[in-house]
């Protein structure tokens, strides 16, 4: 295996494993991102529409036990814990496509939108519901134009629920006379987090007029998305200069706002910034993001052309690991270097909130709970902390074995970083008292750690 | 290289290497100990403080809260601590236990444990979540000059907003054992020693570990304890939750756990604290009331008023601070719950006032942006 060979898998994709031979280069990660997306029908997800239902049923069960309906009570525990487990398995699934595609960077491209275009598990129908957003919105959409990425995850009802679109009412509109009245959260993160980036060229009148723009957009009963002419504010709105909504409001409008946003060069600069700050440095090399922007410029956010600038980059081949890899990162490539296959998502719940669920909270990203619209922390130092190290030490020491056999540490080491293990991490994975310790001690060392 | 040599080898040079025996003094002034205990789930503060001298008490809740005669111990002729909390007499009698009641937050209209709780831990409302994500301990810390990442520590498993921020701060949950013995954690220093960022975050998760002390008691108790152990050594500010007071069924065994748990708890850290205990202050607080009448199930649902507790012996304890708003049904706050007469906020801030002497001008701009603290309740000696 080539360091390149090596860098490409780990870096820009899951991890080394020993079953699933590494892409050799950049000319390699794109293809596989051009092509079909082999590990979702290998592991398919069910959509929005599934988890919503599943979401709604318990607030109509709630509403029964309200209105002292027999059983409702019962019924309704019975509902929230289902919606656990099925998160469970979304979960799992989420960490096993990682751990045995072929694809690894669509896989982490995925990941990164989800955390760009954070939704938390929410009320009403987006309750524990995000797998079923991240794979209707997201996953299709990940190497095409940010553009529709961008349309596709605003309108989102996960997201309309998240960020209180629902609740927000023109206040000139029919259904604002009431005293019901703007809510501005989701206009003001797609500004601030989505598209131009905290410190862009807006101003307060932008959110404002934005917030008034996007009135309208609701969710349904069924949790789907819908436009409410009552409640979307009359006239015009100017956001950045430009008009919009002075024909019949709708969603077009909306459309029409996001589109101009996408390719506006603040919002290239913003967001070829961060995805340079995942992939390569916390303080990404200025060229590799100069070279992105060029090409996010030169064909109105196309993000192929621009995974393919930051791959074509020198920086992206810097033999120093900068990152740390996030705590689904590490889990996906730590099953991944162990060869597991696809069976831990048959396995019994308990197996799985032992491997997977409770090693996420432990290691401090409840995927569920991020700490805010922002998402997660992605900077290498706010994973390196004492007690996220011993939570990724202590899985390291017990999933190996909850999952299938222990390897040998020493064969384990190479299978698992190839060239780019360090002597003294292979010296521990001879020197370890045990397999597990040794296996553990290759799993947390730097090497592992770091991408 | 054997493993023998090995080991001689590391023993030399983790002598050698500063960051092995760390070294830090404790940089806020004074030597007070401040804990607080975020109580997850909202504390039924009616039931916990029973206001039983109120008529409309007995009148909203038949079956719970209903003062001295249900078993609760008067406290001040006016309010009766819960039988739950009968271990905390004591402190009571000593001046080492006080009540806020008819506090809340700023959270309104809302009934989301998760919103109440950021509102709570990061001492905002109406700040755009982006931007009010640290919690105000951890604004605390960034007022506070020379403060160090050895001077907070968030104690336990749950992810304690209240101290995550920009500021430098701790975070160790008691049962994280690094299960290793001496020699794999050698092999486990040596894998690391040539990383600038983890070497530090191993001897640090290692030394955690090893205050962690032997296995020992449940989990409550052990955060209490750690937490204790924590201020006596570097550190001066302690955080941690507790969790199981959403009582929305059977309060009248419900409470029992979480109760005790508290009740433990405060015990735990006077007893552990040793001499410190008379400069510590603890804050109890919770993201909101619960509804003033009971429900359908014998348990009560999401309110708004409700009651802080603080305990310590820095405290100018044996009293309850309230404004007291009343229990009939026009004084109810939209007919249903407790009318808050007062911010929580305010008597947070002037435990930091008293404790860190921090200016008011401080807490009211920056660590509590926009609260207005209010007249002095005097909370300290």
């Amino acid at each position: 295996m080539t360091p390149r060979a090596a860098l490409a898998a780990t870096r820009f994709g899951t991890g080394l494993s020993p079953v699933i031979p590494p892409p050799s280069d950049a000319d390699d990660l794109l293809a596989a991102l051009a092509g079909p997306d082999a590990v979702a029908r290998a592991l398919p997800h069910p959509g929005w529409d599934v988890r919503a239902a599943a979401a709604l049923e318990r607030d109509a069960l709630r509403r029964q036990q309200r209105d002292g309906v027999a059983g409702a009570f019962e019924a309704f525990r019975a509902q929230t814990r289902r919606l656990n487990v099925t998160w469970q398995d979304d979960l799992v699934r989420m960490v096993l496509r990682g751990a045995t595609t072929a694809d690894g960077l669509r896989e982490r491209l995925v990941w990164f939108w989800a955390d760009h275009f954070t939704v938390a598990s929410s009320r009403g129908a987006s309750r524990m519901a995000m797998g079923g957003y991240h794979e209707d919105a997201l996953r299709p959409r990940v190497a095409g134009r940010f553009a529709d990425l961008l349309i596709a995850a605003v309108t989102h009802p996960a997201m309309l629920i998240y960020l209180d679109q629902v609740v927000s009412v023109g206040p000139n509109s029919r259904r604002g006379r009431n005293g019901r009245g703007l809510n501005e959260n989701l206009a003001r993160e797609v500004l601030e987090l989505h598209t131009l980036g905290a410190g862009g060229p807006y101003a307060q009148a932008d959110v404002r007029q934005l917030a008034e723009l996007l009135t309208g957009l609701r969710v349904d009963r069924r949790g789907r998305l819908d436009f409410e002419p009552e409640r979307a504010e009359p006239g015009a709105e100017t956001v950045l200069g430009r008009s919009y909504g002075d024909r019949d409001p709708g969603i077009d409008e909306v459309r029409a706002v996001l589109s101009d946003l996408s390719i506006h060069p603040a919002t290239a600069s913003h967001i070829c910034r961060k995805l340079a700050g995942h992939f390569l440095a916390d303080v990404p090399p200025a060229g590799a993001v100069a070279a992105m922007e060029a090409a996010w410029r030169a064909t109105d956010g196309d993000l192929m052309a621009v995974y393919a600038a930051m791959l074509d980059h020198p920086a992206a081949w810097a033999p120093e690991r900068a990152k740390m890899r996030r705590p689904l990162e590490m889990i996906a490539a730590g099953l991944r270097a162990l060869g597991r296959d696809d069976a831990l998502l048959r396995a019994d719940a308990q197996t799985k909130r032992r491997v997977v669920t409770r090693p996420m909270l432990q290691m401090g990203q409840d995927l569920p709970r991020p700490p805010g619209p922002q998402g997660w922390p992605d900077e290498a130092v706010a994973w390196a902390t004492p007690q996220n190290f011993a939570a990724r030490l202590d899985w390291a020491l017990r999933a190996p074995g909850w999952t299938g056999e222990v390897p040998d540490p020493r064969a384990f080491a190479e299978a698992a970083l190839g060239p780019l293990l360090a002597d003294r991490t292979r010296f521990a994975a001879g020197a370890a008292e045990s397999r597990e310790e040794g296996v553990a001690l290759v799993l947390t060392s730097p090497e592992f750690q770091r991408r | 290289m054997d493993r023998r040599s090995f080991l001689a080898a590391l023993g030399c040079s983790a002598a050698a290497f500063p960051a092995a025996t760390p070294m830090a003094f404790a940089s806020l002034p004074g030597d007070r100990r401040l804990v607080v205990v975020v109580l997850r789930g909202a504390m039924d503060g009616l039931d916990v403080l029973q206001p039983y001298a109120d008529p409309g008490l007995r009148a909203l809740r038949p079956t719970l809260s209903v003062g001295p005669e249900g078993g609760a111990h008067d406290l001040d002729g006016r309010f009766a601590l819960h039988d739950f909390g009968a271990d905390l007499l004591p402190l009571w009698r000593a001046g080492e236990l006080a009540f806020a009641h008819a506090v809340a937050t700023p959270y309104r209209d809302g009934r989301s444990h998760f919103d109440g709780q950021d509102v709570l831990e990061a001492g905002t409302v109406g700040v755009p979540p982006s931007v009010g994500r640290a919690g105000w301990l951890n604004r605390l810390l960034g007022a506070m000059p020379g403060a160090t990442g050895r001077d907070a520590i968030a104690v336990g498993r749950d992810d304690m907003l209240i101290l995550r921020g920009p500021a430098p701060a701790g975070a160790w949950a008691p049962e994280s054992r690094i299960a290793l013995d001496g020699a794999t954690a050698d092999l486990l220093r040596h894998v690391h020693h040539d990383d600038p960022l983890l070497r530090p975050v191993v001897e640090d998760a290692l030394r955690l570990s090893a205050d962690g002390g032997p296995e020992q008691g449940g989990g409550a108790d052990r955060l209490f304890a750690f937490a204790a152990g924590q201020l006596r050594g570097d550190a001066r500010i302690a955080a941690l939750s507790l969790g199981g007071w959403d009582t929305h069924r059977g309060q009248g065994s419900a409470l029992r756990r979480p109760m005790g748990q508290l009740s433990a708890g405060l015990l735990r850290l006077r007893d552990d604290l040793g001499p410190l205990w008379a400069r510590t202050m603890v804050l109890a607080v919770t993201e909101f009331g619960r509804t003033a009448s009971e429900n359908g199930n014998r348990g009560t649902d999401h309110g708004t008023g409700g009651a802080m507790m603080l305990a310590g012996g820095a405290l100018r304890g044996g009293r309850i601070w309230t404004d007291w708003p009343g229990l009939a049904e026009a004084d109810l706050l939209d007919r249903r719950d407790l009318r808050p007469t007062r911010d929580v906020r305010a008597y947070a801030a002037w435990a930091l006032r008293d404790l860190f002497g921090v200016d008011r001008s401080v807490l009211e701009g920056t660590v509590f942006p926009g609260l207005e603290m209010g007249e002095d309740p005097r909370l300290t000696l």
